[in-house]
């Protein structure tokens, strides 16, 4: 059988806005994945050791609170500590331009705004996934 | 990563890693099964099942954490249903897990059912074992939600809690047949509701309808939302599991569940063995012979048994 992308979707922070993270779920699904959600408002410890325990080859974080500079590279960190390092973490949310390169040197391998289609995260985690050997 | 060595030595990322290869039919699950059934055979596996929306996850959750106590370990294994279009799966359960989600001597694994229709995964037996080798006490088996025929969590369990909530009259009629008749332990959830009393007389009165067995299933009325009542349900696992050891029954189980293991694997290797039979060029010409009918696939398949299933 061949191997199925596992899909964290995953609520950092306070804000309890999950209708983008619940819409992106039904989106990996529908693309064939396993998607596990946590719901909202998890801490990024939670959200790590949620990422171990499931086995996922996916973390995607959402985040419209702002504090994505903060969450973000906590949850890229924790999961290196967790020898998960190989694990594709992608973000998204309300995430001005100028935050996404620091985003991107601490971890956070692409973040998708608004307005990006639904296909273009599919497509992405699809062709950036990490295969174990 | 030696997942082998890390199931025995009980690390979290080489179980989680082990069951993915038993998911996916990795062949390294082989090799993993191979160098850790010697050590399975001492967790103690509790399947519970009930109709979507009784609250099988939150019961799980409260059982988990005071079953975890002192130095238990407890692992849960959660299955939700797989798209049959898409294959793809929503897993949901641990929403309502995440009181016990950080708890060190807690796992908590999501399985979609891919392609499984008895309310559990074809990998949950599988998975159970790897959590049995890594040493948890109690392995928890919430099927999806299951109405009257679901029941292959029973396969797969010691004792079975089927779960139930109120309002679910002329249900529990209907469900005489099929999970009725897996219970060793009968839940009413959410009993701070109306209707609760009424909902567990009912059951009471199915289930003493079977009461030529040894074992008298008993009726108990918790809540997992206000978390009362759950310490009755580890009662009664445990009265039920010290009535499968004193009997000698639960030594019988143990024995039909490593046939079940060799059966099921034997399954599903055949299966595949006989697809690739079918795809052999030889048969095409029979095959298409039974789309034009003028053959028909019992004729086929007795060709296909005699000449190239019993090869010598």
């Amino acid at each position: 059988m061949e191997h199925k992308i596992r899909v964290l979707v995953a609520k950092p922070g306070l804000d309890g806005h999950d209708r983008g993270a619940k819409v992106l779920a039904r989106a990996f699904m529908e693309a064939g994945m396993e998607v596990i959600y946590t719901g909202i408002r998890r801490t990024p410890e939670q959200i790590a050791e949620v990422a171990r325990q499931e086995d996922v080859d996916v973390v995607a974080l959402s985040c419209l609170s702002g504090a994505h500079n903060t969450l973000f590279p906590k949850v890229v960190d924790l999961l290196r500590e967790k020898g998960m390092g190989d694990v594709l973490v992608v973000g998204g949310g309300v995430i001005p331009d100028e935050d996404v390169p620091f985003l991107k040197a601490h971890g956070i391998e692409e973040v998708f705004g608004p307005g990006t289609p639904l296909a273009t995260s599919v497509e992405y985690i699809r062709t950036h996934v990490n295969r174990e050997a | 990563m030696d997942v082998r060595a890390g199931v025995l030595a009980g690390d979290i990322r080489s179980v989680a890693r082990g069951i993915s290869w038993v998911e996916n039919d990795d062949p390294r699950a082989a090799e993993l099964i191979r160098g850790i059934y010697p050590s399975t055979g001492r967790a103690y596996i509790v399947g519970l099942t009930g109709s979507p929306g009784v609250g099988k996850s939150t019961l799980v959750s409260r059982m988990a954490a005071l079953m975890a106590t002192g130095k238990r370990k407890v692992g849960v294994l959660a299955v939700d249903p797989t798209s049959p279009f898409s294959g793809g799966a929503i897993l949901g359960d641990r929403v309502r897990m995440f009181d016990v989600a950080l708890s060190p001597n807690v796992y908590i694994r999501s399985m979609g059912t891919r392609g499984s229709l008895g309310g559990i995964s074809r990998a949950t037996r599988m998975a159970s074992r790897v959590l049995d080798a890594a040493g948890f006490d109690w392995v928890l088996v919430e099927t999806v939600g299951a109405g009257q025929s679901e029941v292959d969590v029973h396969d797969v369990a010691y004792t079975t809690v089927v779960v139930m909530a109120p309002g679910m009259g002329d249900e529990i009629q209907a469900m005489k047949a099929g999970i009725m008749e897996i219970g060793d332990v009968f839940v009413v959830n959410k009993a701070d509701r109306d209707g609760a009393d009424r909902t567990a007389a009912q059951v009471a009165s199915i289930v003493q309808l079977s009461d030529e067995r040894e074992w008298h299933p008993p009726v108990l009325k918790v809540s997992a939302e206000l978390n009362q009542g759950i310490e009755s349900i580890i009662e009664a696992i445990g009265q039920h599991k010290s009535f499968l050891e004193h009997s000698g029954k639960l030594a019988e189980a143990k024995a039909s569940m490593a046939r079940r293991d060799v059966l099921e694997i034997l399954r599903a290797r055949l299966s595949e063995d006989l697809q690739h039979e079918l795809d052999q060029p030889v048969l095409q010409e029979k095959l298409d012979e039974v789309a034009n009918r003028h053959s028909d696939p019992y004729t086929v398949v007795d060709t296909v048994f005699e000449q190239y299933w019993r090869k010598p």
